[in-house]
């Protein structure tokens, strides 16, 4: 979220899209029914089914499965065509000014420099003009047609109501009634804000789908004011603190860009990641790379990463491919892996194909489970009849399963969704031997370092070298461990002796062996330890900040300044320099957050902006990026600068309405394994669109073994819609056969109004809805693992597989 | 002595310094429980937590019973709301609500086990031989297939035969040290829930 659960309340204007808050999220929902009822505010849905979401909305709207970028750009359409944007805003924060280089172009599908061999992109005619000064040029009257809001403007011109209906299948009453309301933000007194979830992530245009609300709420001029933001709700309980600390392979913990193999040094592999301003004053804020990035080998590698050495950067793993998990199971699929570690996660159940991932992990020599729960993956090579119907004698993969505690028996922190992270204390022990992953991991690492010491190996310097500071080696303490990645001096850190004032004496600014306040006193010459600098100052010298528990709002907007600690630099609502016009006044008087006060940035919440940065300085308010401005035209994007409708690679129309190029049905960049294409169904066979989605009453596949939560949705069921029931003859409760090209799944259908066939492109598309928690381990009733169904692609960005759009068959069992 | 205290009140006072103690060993209780039986939760223990679920983090408060001393294990017999946490103000939905019957699921992994190659069932083992086995497949497969220079002779040091996916649920503090050991072991196939 760029902002937080409880800022939800300062909105004029809520779109629920890609979401269901009121069944998935119950009790941060009760914002938006706050902002309802206090502020007046409006409540928009647009989901393929009427969700409970939908049911206390005052605009609800259908939306055929995989069609969220038509809609959205058929919303950029409707604002640029009558006007409706925050100009000043626009202007002023985004790169709609900016001027595109001369080669870029759109044609029937494809964005130039594509290959369509290897399925990628050259982006060389993608970005900006860069000028002799170095910095972008720029077209102030944004009349060129070369600048970003005229390409922008020419690129959405075809997503017309007309079309946006064919290919949706929302009414185009409902979307023209939807997009006026949305436009009445673009007054600098009004906000909407956007909640979303996988409903929009997992597709294989998952990230431009939020990318095209982005752009809507920069042209709305929403970003980084209090009610605004695009808000992305998430799933477990700590995913946002793990995706912070990085436990992927793109990125080293603060999301800082891991080393690749063509990285021939450390000084190349800095310069790659450390950001220059693209226009005059900006903060570029990337240009502290090298200070993160030393701090956190020296978190890591401690008195052996010295200057000599580069920080041992040679002890970092270089990265040769992409490793997300659909690639990891494609290895092992094919005999390419030896090993997998599987900590509190449940592939089986949760990753597409269940069929390709039992035969991956098959393949495996051996397999370590560590859960609290007894997991469908952790017993992939038991029978259980045709709910996993498998030949255990077959399967040569030795599995270790290792019992794990669950939140409640353990100490250690949390990372909301709204960035804040909580402290937690142990309750009790754990049942039996259940021990925590930190514990877990420290043990296994404890012995593999003693096994490299005593009898040698491949590369053992960065095993024996690794910092290992902690009281008990075998159990480090969860506080010892957060000390350790919000850091610490490791010498006296003294004044930059500033070139104008040679006179002056340096002073003392942190004393060694000192927590760190904030990352701004990080240091690129070693003389900084910090693991994450994005949790730099979560434990600072007046403790640990994650356990504070004042919940006092002095500005009555929600900003619990003194509750936990929120990434970064305990700021609540990011870019919020935006919540202020160019010249640093509010733009709304009703919703004071941040201004300028003549000679510092002041308000409610910590500045996302150097603090004395004068407005007549023009220092843009996304700092993270170069341009110091937000990007409508993103080159960073695998499929095209701007977001374009693309079918799901299971498409129940075959073509592509917005264009007539067999080659751009579905998305060119992403990335499909050979035998995945192969395994994609067509609508002759299959012909309904299908998605999965999560009940009120069920997280996961956790609570199927909670005896409460099994009593209230014991037993799995499919949904279809009345005009669909009525057309194949189903009645409730009738069991039924749901088939995949990839798989089937047997389950009692429930009958509803919620969801109905809509008219798209000259034909009735019809939707199957499959909640997705059942399996065969649990307390509830067993039943088959619903992504036996899914098919193996994901995002062209993320990686993120499509779960929410593909294609199916419904027969009577 | 007749206290009357609302129930909000009422957890303020037992969270205030006396935590641990029944308010009716000190001599007063809300009138209503004492007449009837004593309360359920007067001789629980407090603990503030977070639930697991979505990412709204509900704060929660989990009472245990036990009385702390040598040997008598804590048990956690009840999760409600926290009342003070800023966003769900001690409500739960039906996910949170029923988190204890999840804590106390009759299938918890409760010993070290391990399911030999080509067998049908699990067998248990203790931790100590769990681990030491696990390192040993570890390190062998390491050893064999680590790729310390890559063809232009680039120093790599990346092992990537094994590989690892993180929990969203684990805490910051075990992210943390798993990212750090697996990648100090040159891991790259390292992948988390949060990517799905």
């Amino acid at each position: 979220m760029t902002n937080s659960w409880v800022d939800i309340k300062n909105t004029d204007l809520v779109l629920i899209m890609g979401g269901n808050a009121a069944e998935a999220h119950p009790c941060g929902f009760k914002w938006v029914t706050e902002a309802m009822q206090t502020r007046k505010a409006k409540l928009i849905v647009v989901d393929p089914r009427f969700t409970r979401s939908a049911a206390v909305a005052d605009t609800y709207a259908p939306i055929r499965v995989g069609s969220d970028i038509a809609f959205l750009g058929g919303v950029i359409n409707y604002l640029l065509s009558i006007d409706k944007i925050h100009t000043e805003y626009v202007k002023a924060y985004t790169d709609a000014t900016f001027m595109t280089k001369e080669g870029y172009n759109f044609d029937n599908g494809f964005f130039s420099g594509y290959n369509a061999e290897k399925r990628v992109y050259d982006k060389a005619t993608w970005g900006y003009e860069v000028g002799k000064d170095g910095f972008v040029v720029v077209d102030e009257t944004m009349q060129d047609p070369r600048c970003v809001f005229q390409q922008m403007k020419k690129h959405y011109a075809r997503y017309t109501p007309e079309v946006v209906e064919k290919v949706t299948g929302t009414p185009k009453a409902s979307f023209l009634k939807i997009a006026e309301q949305m436009g009445a933000t673009s007054a600098p007194n009004k906000v909407m804000t956007i909640l979303y979830a996988l409903g929009w992530t997992e597709h294989s245009v998952g990230s431009q789908n939020i990318r095209t609300m982005a752009m809507i709420q920069l042209l709305l001029g929403n970003m980084g004011r209090p009610g605004g933001g695009v808000n992305a709700l998430r799933g477990h309980a700590n995913v946002q603190g793990i995706t912070d600390m990085c436990l992927y392979s793109d990125v080293l913990p603060g999301y800082l860009g891991a080393p690749l193999d063509r990285d021939t040094s450390r000084e190349e592999y800095l310069k790659r990641l450390t950001g220059k301003p693209l226009r005059p004053n900006q903060m570029a804020f990337t240009q502290n790379f090298p200070k993160w990035h030393t701090s956190q080998q020296k978190a890591w590698w401690g008195d052996a990463a010295t200057k000599d050495n580069d920080f041992a950067y040679d002890y970092l793993p270089k990265k040769d491919a992409a490793y997300d998990v659909l690639h990891m199971f494609e290895l092992m699929h094919q005999g390419k892996m030896n090993g997998f570690v599987c900590q509190g996660f449940n592939p089986l159940a949760a990753l597409p194909n269940k069929k390709k991932i039992t035969a991956a992990m098959s393949k495996l020599k051996y397999m370590v489970v560590a859960d609290p729960l007894e997991t469908e993956t952790s017993e992939f090579w038991k029978n259980f009849g045709p709910l996993n119907d498998v030949k255990p004698e077959e399967i040569k993969t030795t599995v270790f399963r290792l019992p794990t505690t669950t939140f409640a028996e353990e100490t250690g922190s949390f990372t909301n969704s709204s960035r804040t992270l909580q402290w937690k204390e142990k309750a009790a022990d754990a049942p039996g031997e259940g021990k925590p992953d930190s514990e877990i991991m420290a043990r296994l690492f404890v012995k593999i370092r003693e096994m490299y010491k005593k009898d040698g190996g491949k590369a053992p310097e960065p095993i024996v070298n690794l910092s290992w500071p902690y009281q008990v080696a075998d159990a480090p303490n969860p506080g010892e461990i957060m000390r350790e990645f919000s850091g610490r001096a490791l010498v006296d850190l003294m004044s930059i002796p500033d070139p104008k004032k040679p006179e002056e004496k340096p002073t003392l600014l942190v004393a060694g062996g000192t927590q760190l306040t904030a990352f701004a006193q990080l240091r690129d010459d070693g003389s900084t330890a910090c693991g994450n600098w994005l949790y730099c100052g979560s434990w600072s010298p007046a403790g640990n900040l994650t356990a504070r528990r004042d919940n006092s709002d002095p500005s009555g907007l929600g900003v619990f300044q003194n509750w936990g600690y929120s990434w970064p630099a305990n700021r609540r609502i990011l870019y919020n320099r935006a919540s202020a016009d160019p010249a640093g006044k509010h733009w709304d008087p009703s919703r004071k957050y941040l201004s300028w006060n003549g000679k510092a940035w002041a308000g409610v919440d910590v500045p996302d902006m150097r603090p004395n940065a004068a407005p007549e300085e023009n220092v843009g308010p996304f700092i993270m990026n170069p341009e110091g401005v937000a990007r409508l035209h993103a080159i960073g994007m695998a499929e095209g600068p701007f977001p374009e409708h693309y079918e799901p690679f299971e498409t129940p129309l075959g073509v592509n309405p917005m264009n007539t190029n067999p080659k751009a049905i579905s998305n060119p960049a992403a990335r499909v394994y050979k035998g995945d294409m192969e395994a994609f169904g067509k609508a002759a066979e299959f012909p309904y669109a299908a998605t999965t989605y999560r009940l009120t009453e069920h997280q996961h596949y956790w609570t199927k073994h909670s005896r409460s939560n099994a009593i209230v949705q014991p037993a799995p069921f499919v949904e279809i819609g009345e005009d669909l029931a009525k057309e194949k003859g189903f009645k409730n409760g009738d069991m039924v056969k749901v088939k995949s090209n990839r798989g089937e799944v047997k389950a009692a259908v429930v009958v509803t109004k919620r969801m109905k066939g809509l008219n798209v492109n000259g034909k009735v598309v019809h939707t199957v809805g499959i909640p997705i928690h059942w399996g065969f381990k649990g307390v509830t009733q067993n039943g088959y693992l619903a992504n036996s169904l899914t098919p193996y692609v994901g995002d062209a960005n993320s990686q993120t597989p499509e779960y929410k759009a593909f294609l199916v068959n419904i027969e009577k069992a | 002595m007749d206290v009357k205290v609302s129930r909000r009140q009422f957890f303020k006072i037992s969270a205030g310094g006396m935590a641990g103690s029944s308010l009716a060993l000190l001599g007063y209780a809300p009138t209503a429980a004492a007449d009837v039986r004593s309360f359920k939760l007067a001789r629980t223990t407090e603990h503030r937590s977070t639930c697991p679920y979505c990412s709204v983090s509900c704060g929660l408060i989990m009472y245990t019973i036990g009385d702390k001393s040598k040997n008598i294990k804590p048990v956690i017999m009840h999760v409600e709301g926290d009342p003070d946490h800023p966003v769900n103000r001690g409500t739960l939905c039906p996910k949170g609500a029923g988190v204890l019957d999840m804590i106390h699921s009759p299938n918890r992994v409760k010993y070290p086990q391990v399911r030999e190659a080509g067998f049908s069932e699990w067998k248990r083992i203790s931790w100590e031989e769990a681990l030491t086995r696990i390192a040993k497949l570890m390190k062998e497969d390491r050893d064999a297939n680590f790729i310390e220079k890559n063809a232009a002779g680039t120093t790599v040091n990346r092992w990537n035969t094994t590989g690892f996916l993180a929990s969203s649920a684990s805490s910051n503090e075990s992210g943390y040290i798993s990212v750090k050991t697996m990648r100090a072991m040159g891991i790259v196939a390292l992948d988390t829930q949060a990517r799905i």
